[in-house]
């Protein structure tokens, strides 16, 4: 897949790293502002996908990529369960118990496990939503050589 | 506000009729992409910025995807002939409308009209939330405590949506 024009480009360069910054923002602060998980992992898969389209890339770099990033959404629903598990080690015996402190409501580091959710939850969507896009670009490159 | 959300509703039919009778795929996706954004302005509306954005970005990331596809594709509708196996299965799709119809009417008898719920589970959920669950955010409070499972759901339905689309596409194990 070869890039396209030198505008294009220089856009993409400019706004990618922001887009990424304001997904970032978007989870961390998921459970004071409206958002998410959801809604800030596929902001981040936006950027990179937004940078693919913009630059291209040949076949093999992007077999890499897909590696790393279906390993990535493993471990992020793996870290989800994880977390729910470890629930029912601490505190109450029942799955996703909020067993960390909730701290002052409003603050950054409030609400015990649920920023530890909206992040590893932002993580899995990121992971899940770029792989569906490699997995497509890649078809397309192997099946037109 | 109202009627700003009729007659957003009345573009966005209009849209989705469109896009199902369009001859190219394309303006057919176009007409889909309007259906979308229309109930992103109406979910700004009813105030809900939460599914707004999730809507909003899901969307462009959507119409994107499947605009690559068509292009690279093909722009035109597969034509379908009718015969007598269609009638087959139009009487098979009514039989099995009577039957949900039937049992849907069935079930909705003895609940309060519409609008008039009593909303035990929702009262629970919106007193005392803060305190409960420490985030000021209701609808992540909702999401990632009262029904984490629900959210967990979603996140599996993601992962295998992804590990279904690497199996199907790959090209190494075909040949």
């Amino acid at each position: 897949m070869e890039g396209m024009s030198t505008i294009v480009k220089k856009v993409t360069q400019l706004m990618a790293g922001l887009i990424f910054m304001f997904g970032i923002y978007i989870i961390l602060h998921g459970h004071l502002t409206p958002g998410g998980g959801f809604a800030g992992g596929v902001l981040i898969a936006g950027a990179f996908i937004l940078l693919i389209l913009a630059f291209g890339s040949s076949s093999l770099k992007l077999k890499k990529e897909v590696t790393g990033s279906s390993n990535t959404e493993s471990i992020g629903i793996l870290m989800v369960v994880i977390l729910a598990l470890m629930a029912m080690l601490f505190g109450a015996k029942v799955f996703f118990f909020n067993f960390l402190p909730k701290g002052e409501a409003g603050e950054l580091l409030s609400a015990g496990v649920i920023p530890l959710y909206n992040i590893f939850i932002g993580i899995e969507v990121a992971g899940a939503i770029l792989t569906i896009f490699l997995a497509l670009v890649i078809f397309k490159e192997e099946s037109s050589k | 506000m109202e009627l700003t959300i009729s007659i957003i509703l009345v573009f966005m039919i209009i849209g989705s009729i469109f896009a199902l009778h369009a001859k190219d795929l394309l303006s057919a996706i176009i007409n889909m992409g309007f259906v979308g954004f229309g109930v992103v302005i109406c979910f700004l509306l009813l105030k809900a910025p939460d599914l707004a954005m999730v809507q909003i970005v899901i969307e462009t990331v959507t119409l994107v995807v499947m605009v690559a596809v068509v292009l690279d594709s093909s722009r035109k509708e597969i034509e379908v002939s009718f015969n007598r196996r269609s009638l087959l299965n139009m009487a098979v799709g009514f039989l099995a409308f009577a039957c949900l119809f039937y049992f849907f009417m069935k079930a909705i008898e003895n609940l309060d009209p519409l609008g008039m719920h009593s909303l035990r589970m929702a009262d629970s959920y919106v007193n005392g939330a803060v305190e409960k669950t420490g985030s000021i955010n209701l609808v992540t409070g909702v999401l990632f405590d009262f029904r984490a499972y629900d959210t967990m759901g979603e996140a599996v339905i993601l992962y295998t949506a992804a590990l279904g689309t690497l199996t199907l596409l790959r090209i190494k194990g075909k040949k």
